[in-house]
């Protein structure tokens, strides 16, 4: 339930920009309106794209919630492969990773 | 009237977004089809084009996941994406909602289909749209199938959703034109990002080009995600482009992988002429 709930998150504030602007200005505010576990929220904030990943969020979803958060395209990606390094594959979802290294 | 024109194209962010980062060929041969594909639909003067895409959760999400959906807007505004980060300026597309209306209604006859009068476009019908109507003065009737979010759809309905596609064509006196936009393998947004099979692109577009509605029907879901990736499952949006056109060759146009657009960059054209 709880990735369903960080991937709505993430769906309203890809598709609302005023939504991004509370968000970017006042996280909490948004926060409180989702049922998200601690390592979520922690996730969200940093951000740490990585984690985000490896918790199961759609890659569709999570690369605008990059760009908002200011990662050009290869931090994105970069991003993602130290999140495997650091918190190991994928443990929900469509996206687990093959090899992590693609080709680019 | 009925089809005047249907094909295939690829429709991945990077093409525009990340157009800087390309190999000047790769970027040139795919955008110079892009455009030969354009100057065959301007051809064919079609009154309204219908994309069969499979978007990225800009409209639709786990809590409401239509199978199929067919727009009935009077207009729809995309990309819905930052037209910087996705290099396509944000604009407003003519849509066509009585046509729209004309269609679902015959469609459901075969296939159940939700439909929708606001939606925003995302990258997967943008980035066609971009090449193939630059100046946004066509109707478009946007159709979406939910590549995304499993459980998705199975291929024979997507087969039968084309087809149900090709009859409501055929009882419109409008002349219309069809494109099915997709990937073939892709893992996009992933850090296997670039990643492309190319043997097995090759393989599924020659079943594509026969119109080899068993093969394109044999492919299996795991199958798919572990040779093709998430991004495969786009499949669906070609199968039902074969479906609408059943029994017509198709010429696989322009075919490349480029691994920073991160999809093997296709151009298909069906051959609708006796």
């Amino acid at each position: 339930m709880s990735l369903y709930q960080t991937q709505k998150l993430l769906y309203m504030l890809n598709k609302n920009p005023k939504l991004q602007v509370t968000f970017l200005a006042d996280q909490d505010s948004v926060l409180k309106d989702y049922k998200l576990s601690d390592e979520e929220i922690d996730a969200l904030k940093k951000p740490d794209i990585g984690l985000l990943y490896v918790l199961g969020v759609n890659g569709q979803i999570l690369m605008h919630y990059a760009a908002i958060c200011g990662f050009a395209w290869p931090e994105y990606i970069q991003a993602m492969r130290d999140g495997l390094e650091e918190h190991g594959n994928v443990r929900n979802g469509l996206y687990v990773t093959t090899d992590g290294k693609g080709a680019i | 009237m009925s089809l005047v024109f249907a094909g295939v194209c690829s429709h991945a962010p990077g093409i525009t977004g990340r157009k800087h980062m390309a190999d000047p060929d790769d970027r040139e041969s795919f955008y110079n089809a892009f455009d030969e594909m354009r100057e065959e639909l301007e051809v064919t003067k079609p009154d309204a084009l219908i994309v069969v895409a499979a978007e990225h959760f800009a409209n639709f999400f786990m809590n409401n996941m239509p199978a199929y959906c067919i727009g009935m807007g009077d207009e729809y505004e995309g990309p819905i994406e930052d037209p910087e980060w996705l290099g396509i300026a944000r604009t407003n597309v003519p849509g066509n909602p009585e046509l729209s209306k004309r269609i679902i209604q015959r469609v459901l006859q075969d296939v159940d289909v939700a439909y929708s009068q606001e939606w925003k476009f995302d990258h997967g019908i943008s980035v066609p749209l971009h090449f193939l109507t630059p100046r946004y003065d066509l109707d478009i009737i946007p159709v979406n199938i939910n590549c995304q979010g499993p459980p998705l759809t199975p291929l024979h309905r997507a087969w039968a959703f084309g087809e149900a596609l090709r009859k409501a064509c055929d009882e419109a006196p409008e002349r219309i034109a069809i494109i099915g936009t997709g990937g073939i393998s892709h893992w996009p947004a992933t850090p296997d990002s670039g990643k492309i099979n190319e043997d097995w692109d090759r393989k599924f577009l020659r079943q594509w080009s026969a119109c080899d509605k068993e093969a394109l029907l044999g492919y299996g879901d795991e199958e798919t995600w572990r040779d093709g990736g998430q991004g495969g499952f786009e499949i669906r949006t070609f199968i039902a482009i074969s479906a609408a056109t059943s029994g017509r060759t198709a010429k696989v146009h322009y075919y490349r992988p480029i691994p920073i657009f991160a999809v093997g960059c296709t151009i298909g054209i069906v051959d609708l002429e006796d």
